[in-house]
């Protein structure tokens, strides 16, 4: 049962990744992505880490690809259609996907898997708040605290870039030209 | 059957009087569940369990659809001093069964400069996301599809997948209608969301757990919002209040402001695909609903009062699959009356709302509720 579905989400995420970057239309591109993050989320639940996957599906599938098709429908119109792109472009990018690809290939052959023969358990939610806040050996304190200030730091940027009627000298002049 | 799961029971638990066990579900899906694993391989089992939970929510959600489009239209009346539907059948129950047929029946009209393939696929994207929600959601003892560990965090995470349905439906519609509709209805529920989830938490904190059935089973002594004091009182409302937006009900249906946007995102849409939209407004008001009365009200929890043995087990003889829905039918009424009391809101009035009051609000009650678990001084 386990090996049908993984091999069910992988095929969709292999599918529906070549389609993303394939497709000549950005909202059906970014509806393909949000296919391959939903598949992601179910290879979580399959490894029963629950709230990774309940995670992925609000921040990724609801979050991240709501904003991509949010400012999809601000700026393009239906009609809008992607150029096929020159032979040139296709054959530098298809290289650079391929070398990619091998090194993640070789990295993974070389790292040996040892495998458990316990069934997969599941994660205790107080566990992950604990681990991530605790300041011992193997907490998780400090990246959380840096993720908390990147946070900030975008939160902050996004608030100067929307607000009105700022002085034209912050941030670069030939931003402030146009 | 129920004389072995009665025999089952009392084996384990003597002390147990009949009704509650008569009232467990558990034993009953335990005892499918062993007799499927005994005359198949469990790959089979577990093919065909699947497939009768599938087709059992499938009845549950077209029932309770049918039923929630009856009862809008009653308490509509009722609101305005109407009689509502009342001529086929008594009192006009048959009426929502009619105009099913009338949709299953009525033509599929072809969009002319429309994505073909986004224009079809947003409806299904609204229905599974109702459809994931409805899974986790406990109907009674044992009555449960799947209890997951982070039960209110997953139907949080899966009814917010709804709205790329209606974001893709404005949008293939090519109708500028339907873009404005979908676009008001993206900023609503990504901002609203946010308040959904924090209330809920506030709850969270209470309970120590995410766990759907692990909530209920604490509200064993009292339901939430008595046992929380005011802060659980102030979550529940802010909850209500958010969870209406979150399903594009008015006061807050900007999205389908049908005086100025026709029928905002799903104009274009007819017969079968416009009644998925539909039926899934209508699953999404049950589903909050269930939320808010199996986190607030105790779910399928009998009303117990503290320590009161006599009065408590006189609840318990009421079923707790009624206590349920009971609960789940008081908060939909609650939002049935909104909808039909209050003017709609404009964006600004909406937004404002959400971020200058809602919000700061629920993360001081949130403060607030840890404090007081902290001093334990809750119930």
């Amino acid at each position: 049962m386990a090996s049908i579905m993984f091999i069910l989400f992988s095929a969709m995420i292999v599918i529906f990744s070549i389609l993303t970057v394939t497709s000549r239309k950005i909202l059906r591109a970014a509806v393909f992505l949000l296919f391959v993050l939903v598949s992601t989320s179910g290879l979580y639940f399959l490894l029963n880490y629950q709230f990774l996957a309940a995670v992925q599906l609000t921040l990724y599938a609801g979050g991240i690809v709501v904003l991509i098709i949010f400012s999809i429908l601000l700026t393009s119109h239906i009609s809008q259609k992607f150029e096929s792109s020159g032979w040139k472009k296709n054959i530098f990018s298809a290289i650079a996907a391929l070398t990619g690809a091998i090194l993640c290939v070789i990295t993974i052959l070389d790292y040996k898997f040892s495998a458990t023969s316990q069934a997969a358990q599941e994660v205790n939610m107080r566990l992950i708040g604990k681990s991530l806040l605790s300041v011992d050996y193997d907490g998780y304190v400090l990246p959380f605290e840096v993720i908390s200030v990147l946070l900030l730091a975008a939160m902050v940027a996004a608030i100067v870039i929307a607000k009105k009627g700022a002085p034209k000298t912050i941030g670069s002049p030939t931003l402030n030209q146009e | 059957m129920l004389l072995d799961i009665i025999t089952n029971n009392s084996i384990t638990a003597p002390s147990e009087p009949w009704w509650k066990v008569v009232y467990d579900f558990s034993s009953l899906t335990k005892w499918v569940d062993t007799s499927l694993h005994s005359s198949m391989s469990s790959f089979w089992a577990t093919i065909t369990e699947m497939l009768i939970i599938g087709v059992l929510i499938l009845l549950f959600y077209a029932l309770v659809g049918l039923f929630l489009v009856y009862a809008e239209r009653k308490v509509c009346a009722f609101m305005q001093n109407r009689l509502g539907p009342n001529r086929v059948g008594p009192f006009g129950i048959f009426q929502t069964i009619a105009d099913l047929f009338k949709l299953l029946f009525k033509e599929l009209v072809p969009i002319k400069n429309a994505d073909g393939f986004l224009f079809n696929l947003a409806p299904f994207i609204v229905i599974i996301a109702s459809f994931m929600a409805i899974a986790a959601i406990p109907f009674a003892k044992g009555l449960h599809a799947i209890d997951l560990n982070i039960g209110v965090l997953y139907v949080i995470a899966v009814s917010a997948m709804g709205v790329i349905g209606v974001l893709l439906a404005g949008w293939s519609s090519n109708n500028k209608y339907s873009l404005i509709g979908a676009m008001r209805s993206g900023a609503q529920i990504v901002s609203y969301e946010l308040s959904v989830g924090l209330a809920l938490i506030t709850i969270v904190i209470m309970a120590g757990s995410m766990q759907l059935s692990v909530i209920v089973e604490a509200q064993r002594d009292g339901w939430f919002i008595f046992k929380g004091h005011i802060p659980a009182f102030i979550a529940f409302i802010v909850f209500l209040i958010s969870s209406t937006a979150e399903t594009n009900r008015g006061p807050f249906d900007l999205a389908e402001a049908e005086s100025e946007l026709t029928a905002g995102y799903h104009t274009e849409y007819s017969g079968i695909k416009f009644a998925f939209f539909f039926l899934a407004e209508y699953i999404n008001m049950f589903i909050v609903a269930s939320i808010a009365a199996t986190v607030f009200l105790g779910g399928w929890m009998p009303f117990h009062v503290g320590y009161w043995e006599g009065f408590n087990h006189i609840m318990d003889f009421i079923p707790p699959f009624i206590w349920y829905i009971g609960k789940t039918f008081f908060v939909i009424f609650l939002m049935m009356w909104f909808k039909w009391t209050f003017p709609r809101l404009r964006i600004d009035q909406l937004l404002t709302l959400e971020w200058k009051y809602l919000l700061p609000i629920n993360l001081v009650n949130v403060l607030i509720m840890a404090f007081i678990v902290l001093m334990g001084w809750h119930f």
